[in-house]
């Protein structure tokens, strides 16, 4: 797409009922719209509040909506998701109470990772002890292979705040604790299983999902959230039905 | 609600069997009282039946077996993400479904006019 | 973790494993429904060429025991299915949600099917 010579960007100010605020800032070649964000901030209004650290799509601290979509902003080029007219729209990211401008609270998210039992734990040392020798985790094992297929999320909400159900019940993990949850289940070294399936049940956890696939849609790491959650009802409905919970 | 983020097929897809799920669940009371009748003897299910031969009946009947099919085949569509794990093509199921949904509909068109 | 919030995460697992069950329901349900839609609407698509008739109806319906077995594990799937599946509407649409909203989907979803095997004996006997 062409690039318009400026860009007109609504920025939103305050906290949740707060309002957009207008800047035209000028278009250059190749740059993000976190690049966007920071030229605001330093060329126009210092007292913008947003989030970022490592610029390079590791951290998962810069997502916010783009024109409507959770996106991760510094691997977001504005060529790519402004308007033909210049429009740029940057909301924070949704289901997240807001901060200010355009930083959420991530608070409640990371809450839900504890909630779904995303910690890992040692089947041979519960104590937190160092296991005496090392586990042999075959890579090419179908276990091994659900696991790695979820195990590079990054944290970034960008699932949580796309989802539906978690807008229609708060109490819902949402897509990211629930992919957490799926790796640990098929990691041959955990100890936990049980409990962490307890954990993921019902209508809070992978039971409400729809299967919109919003999470696969939008995941910046190209994981598949939808597919981990399928697993987790596939795991429970077995595990139930042959007695095993 | 903002329509920009929920514009890809399997949320369409999921917008589709939410619609004709909600739909045929309250349809079905209606059909079983309907066919309840035919207790109360072969001439008043005949009535009835003469009854849906009526335009605005077809069109509903047609509806209707739309929205069954398109609830059957996205249905299957997340039975086969759910329990076998198909990952893959599930854009190209979702447009698959919604194919054979038309084409039931289409073959009940031709039937019944 | 203080003792609320631990009887509060027992009490949602207690919960949780009542939500799986219906969950295992409404799937166990689609998968019965997944054959009998098929059939049900191929029997639709042969039934309505050149209209349909109440004599040609109880024609193939009276003293058909096979017929009636189909049709009630049809009843019952699809009254069940449904229900389930409304419910689910009316937690994330009305917040209607709790153990007493879930018992009374049930019973609606049993008394729908009650109709639809009523209809079905209808047509049998």
């Amino acid at each position: 797409m062409a690039e318009p010579a400026s860009l007109k960007v609504s920025v939103w100010r305050g906290g949740e009922d707060g309002s957009f605020a207008r800047f035209e800032v000028p278009a250059r070649a190749n740059q993000t719209v976190l690049d966007v964000v920071t030229t605001i901030q330093r060329e126009f209004d210092p007292s913008l509040a947003y989030r970022f650290a490592c610029r390079v799509g590791m951290c998962g601290s810069c997502a916010m909506t783009v024109n409507g979509r959770a996106r991760w902003t510094c691997r977001t080029h504005v060529r790519k998701v402004v308007g033909e007219d210049g429009a740029l729209e940057l909301r924070p990211l949704a289901n997240l109470p807001v901060i200010r401008d355009l930083v959420a609270d991530l608070a409640p998210f990371f809450d839900k990772w504890q909630r779904a039992r995303g910690v890992f734990q040692p089947k041979d040392a519960p104590d937190g002890a160092v296991p005496e020798d090392f586990a042999v985790v075959p890579p090419a094992s179908g276990a091994r292979q659900e696991a790695d297929a979820g195990i590079e999320c990054i944290g970034c909400a960008v699932c949580y705040a796309s989802c539906d159900v978690v807008a229609w019940n708060p109490d819902y993990l949402g897509p990211a604790a629930l992919n957490r949850a799926w790796t640990l289940v098929n990691d041959v070294r955990d100890g936990a299983r049980q409990d962490r399936l307890d954990a993921v049940a019902g209508d809070a956890g992978c039971h409400s999902c729809h299967s919109t696939q919003s999470c696969t849609e939008r995941c910046p790491k190209n994981l598949d959230p939808s597919s981990a959650i399928a697993g987790l009802k596939r795991t429970l409905f077995w595990d139930t039905l042959l007695g095993r919970r | 609600m903002d329509l920009r983020p929920r514009s890809h097929p399997t949320y369409l897809a999921f917008v589709v069997h939410r619609v004709s799920g909600l739909l045929l669940a309250l349809f079905l009371p209606l059909h079983f009282w309907a066919l309840g009748s035919a207790i109360s003897g072969e001439a008043k299910l005949e009535g009835f039946l003469r009854w849906t031969e009526n335009p605005l009946a077809k069109a509903a009947e047609t509806v209707l077996v739309i929205l069954l099919a398109a609830h059957l085949a996205g249905g299957l569509r997340v039975l086969s993400l759910e329990f076998l794990g198909w990952r893959k093509r599930q854009k190209d199921m979702v447009a698959v479904s919604a194919g054979a949904a038309l084409l039931v509909g289409l073959l009940f068109l031709l039937h019944v006019v | 973790m203080s003792g609320g919030t631990a009887g509060a995460e027992r009490r949602r697992r207690a919960a949780a494993r009542g939500q799986t069950h219906l969950w295992a329901v409404q799937r166990v349900t689609a998968m019965l429904l997944g054959i009998a839609v098929v059939v049900h609407l191929a029997t639709i698509l042969f039934a309505v060429r050149g209209g349909l008739t109440a004599a040609e109806i109880l024609g193939r319906t009276r003293g058909n025991g096979a017929w009636l077995a189909f049709y009630t594990v049809f009843a019952l799937a699809a009254g069940l299915h449904g229900a389930i599946g409304l419910r689910n509407i009316a937690a994330e649409t009305i917040g209607l949600r709790g153990r007493g909203a879930d018992l009374a989907w049930l019973a609606i979803g049993l008394v729908t099917a009650g109709f639809g095997i009523r209809a079905a004996y209808g047509l049998f006997a």
